[in-house]
Order: structure tokens, then sequence, then C-alpha cells
């Protein structure tokens, strides 16, 4: 499997610093989530991994070896922009069909039976020219794309968001049934949560170009307690704690915690009567961006 | 789409939803259940969140591994599940009711009252 790695990793543009000395480490055969708020860095990571972009600092690598410039690396990684990236309208050949043919001939892995059928699936006609889709079809073309690429290491970035609801879905399940036939890499970005994050294994948060957490989605989900009750109370359990959150309603606190809430902690907080949950991905993704120190 | 709540891991949401299965008999002793990648396209979920939900279920002794062909329900869940259940209602259910009838002031002989009734009626239909 293939190891997707960035090394301190730093983009600008101009005076703009669009990655920050970002480290990463992406194993082979998971679907990870990549997470963060509109200019956080999420594209411009992307490019710099899938060898679009030279990187101003630090290293992009597949399997230890450079990608910029480097095609034993980017013929094996595909990235898919939300635009789709395909071919101009004003090429003679620039149906649906002509599409496919052309990721057929750039793409090394790619399954033209495959991409046929999801091309029927998401009810995209071959013969439609590229320049009269939809948002949405535009879309759905994207996803065909990018999973009958079947590229080791699969970018996806905000590609479904154009998609309906329906289409999404079947977004969703091609995904899961092609990743389960196929294993291999596949990143997907986005800024909405809810929906997706059930198809993630790990999940990747950043924000201004800075790396923020990188830890299994499903430990994620289980890391975050909310304590409420009277305000004096509520300081002394959560004393020593990182605290993310904190709401004040008269005499009353709630406060969202990170980490451990420990044994001696939670008999602690039951015997002063707080009341004790959990905290939802999106408000812990929402607490995890919000003001974390920016670049300076 | 099938929801989970939002607030706790989803293998043991699922997790959860196999033990009640077992408990209502809809999955008797010793039969399959759902292979990862079933339960994954099932639920819409990453197979490695599928996976952990069984290993949680073995852990447990509520499943067994037959190597090469699946998941099966352990003979003698039903009859454990039902003996944890019990053990956690008095405090699962029943205390924080206790708690509540005491706090909006409804005396505890009313509520056994009414439950005594409640059971009557029960038995009638």
């Amino acid at each position: 499997m293939s190891i997707l790695e960035a090394r301190d990793l730093t983009l600008r543009y101009g005076k703009t610093t669009a990655v920050d000395r970002l480290s990463v480490r992406l194993d082979g055969g998971k679907i990870y989530g990549l997470l963060g708020r509109n200019g956080s860095g999420k594209t411009s990571l992307l490019s710099v991994l899938a060898g679009f972009r030279k990187a101003s600092g630090g290293e992009a690598l597949l399997d230890g070896d450079p990608v910029f410039e480097n095609r034993n690396a980017t013929r094996r990684i595909c990235l898919i922009r939300e635009t789709g990236d395909s071919v101009d309208d004003d090429w003679p050949y620039n149906r649906v069909r002509d599409a496919l043919a052309f990721a057929g001939e750039v793409r090394p892995y790619w399954d033209p039976t495959y991409a046929a059928g999801l091309t029927d699936r998401f009810e995209l006609s071959m013969g439609k020219r590229l320049g009269q889709l939809s948002r949405g079809q535009r879309a759905a073309l994207a996803c065909v794309l990018g999973l009958a690429s079947r590229a080791p290491v699969t970018l996806f970035d905000e590609c479904y968001l154009g998609l309906d609801a329906p289409s999404r879905y079947t977004f969703y399940d091609e995904l899961l049934k092609d990743f389960m036939e196929h294993p291999r890499t596949i990143v997907i970005s986005t800024h909405l949560i809810e929906e997706v994050s059930r198809l993630f294994e790990e999940v990747v948060v950043i924000h201004a170009g800075r790396l923020v957490v990188q830890e299994d989605a499903e430990e994620l989900r289980s890391r975050g307690t909310s304590v409420i009750g009277p305000a004096e109370a509520v300081d002394r359990v959560t004393s020593g704690l990182v605290v993310t959150g904190e709401k004040r309603l008269g005499p009353t606190k709630s406060a969202m915690v990170l980490g451990e809430f420990d044994g001696a902690r939670r008999t602690a907080a039951e015997e002063a009567g707080l009341e004790l949950g959990p905290v939802a991905l999106q408000d812990l993704f929402v607490h995890l961006t919000e003001g974390v120190g920016g670049p300076t | 789409m099938t929801s989970f709540s939002e607030d706790t891991p989803i293998y043991r949401q699922i997790a959860q939803r196999i033990k009640a299965d077992v408990l209502r008999g809809t999955l008797g002793p010793d039969e399959r259940v759902m292979s990862t990648n079933e339960l994954a396209e099932f639920y819409r979920i990453n197979p490695a969140t599928a996976a952990k939900a069984f290993q949680q279920l073995v852990e447990e002794d509520v499943i067994y591994k037959r190597r090469g062909i699946g998941m099966f329900v352990r003979p003698d869940a039903p009859s454990r599940l039902r003996r944890e259940h019990r053990d956690r209602f008095f405090a699962d259910v029943v205390r924080p009711m206790v708690v509540k009838a005491n706090t909006i002031g409804i005396p505890l002989s009313e509520v056994i009252d009414r439950i005594q009734q409640m059971a009557t009626e029960d038995d009638e239909s």
C-alpha cells in the first residue's frame, strides 16, 4: 500500500501562507477525511500532495519519493477537484464519453467498464456536451472520474458537494463498495462533516494551514465531554483539563472538555450533581478550528 | 440513510443494535451475523468501524468467529444478555424514575399503584 506524506510542508502564494510547515502521514488502505473550514488550506495541501503544485518548503512524498515532477509517483495519484478538471468545451471531442476516453488514456489503473456502469448509476448520458452539464452532473462526472481511476491514492477535493442528496448517497455507496473490493488510499476533503464522517476511518483536521489533529474517527467521536452545572462546581471539576468552549446562562455553566475524563473526575462530577454528556463530531470540529493559533 | 446519534462512537451503537436483535430473538443462537462488508454497505459506514463493532461483540462473548465462514451468535448469548439487562434494569430505569418522581412530588405509593394497574390492563388485553 502506498504511503502519502507531507514533511514540514509549506505553500505560499506571494505573501499568503496557505500551508504552514505541515507534517502528516497517510498510511495506505484507508478512507481519510480531510476536514477544515473554508480557506484552511485543504485544496492547497491536496494540490501539493498530488504534484499539481511545487512546495515552497518541505516535501510531499509518495512511498518516500518526492511527488513533484515525478511521473512514477503522479501516475499513482488522482486528484479530483470540484470542477472535475475535464477536457475543455471548445475542443472538438467535448462530450461525456470523450472525458472518459481521455481519462482512460492518462490513468494507468482506469477501468472503462466500471466507468460506464457508474455513468449509468449517476444517470449521465455519454453523448451530453460537457459545457451543457448542470452543476450536479459536473460533480457526478468528477466522482466517476475519481472512482474509475482506481488510483492507489485518490484525492476527492469537495467534489461531491454539488450533488443532490440521492446522488450523494449513490457516491457513498459506490465509494464504499469499490473501496472494499479494491482497497486503496482515499482522501475526501470537506467542511460538511455530519453526513460523510461515517465513511472515514481516520480524520485529519487542519486550520490556518496547520495540522490540528490526526486521529481515528471513532476515537475522536468519544474524545469530548460536555460538563453542565453550577459554574463554581464546573470550574472545580474541569481544572487542569483542556477546556475548548464555555457558555454561561445565569448561575449555570456548560464547558466542553477535550481528552480523557477519568474515573475519579467522573465520580467527583457526579457527586457535585453535574451533568456529563458527549460532544458531537461536528461540535468538536467547530471548537478545534475556532481561534486556534493562525499563521503569524 | 440509517441514522446514528452523533455523540457516541458508531461501532458501539451497532454493537448495541446487534445485542438488541439477540435479546429479541431476531438473531437466534448459532445464527450467522452479517459480514463486515455487508454491515458496512448496509449502514454506509467504513468497514473498519464495522470490524470494531464485531471485535467488541467477540470480546463480550456475544458472537464467535468461524474461520473463513463468518461470525455467529453464541448459544449462551441470549440468556447472558438477559441477565445483564436485568442487573442493570434497576439502576438504568427504576432509579432515574424514582428520582424524577421525588423531584416532581409524586408519592411512590401512587407510582406503584399505577404500575400494578398497567400490569392488570396488559394481562386483560
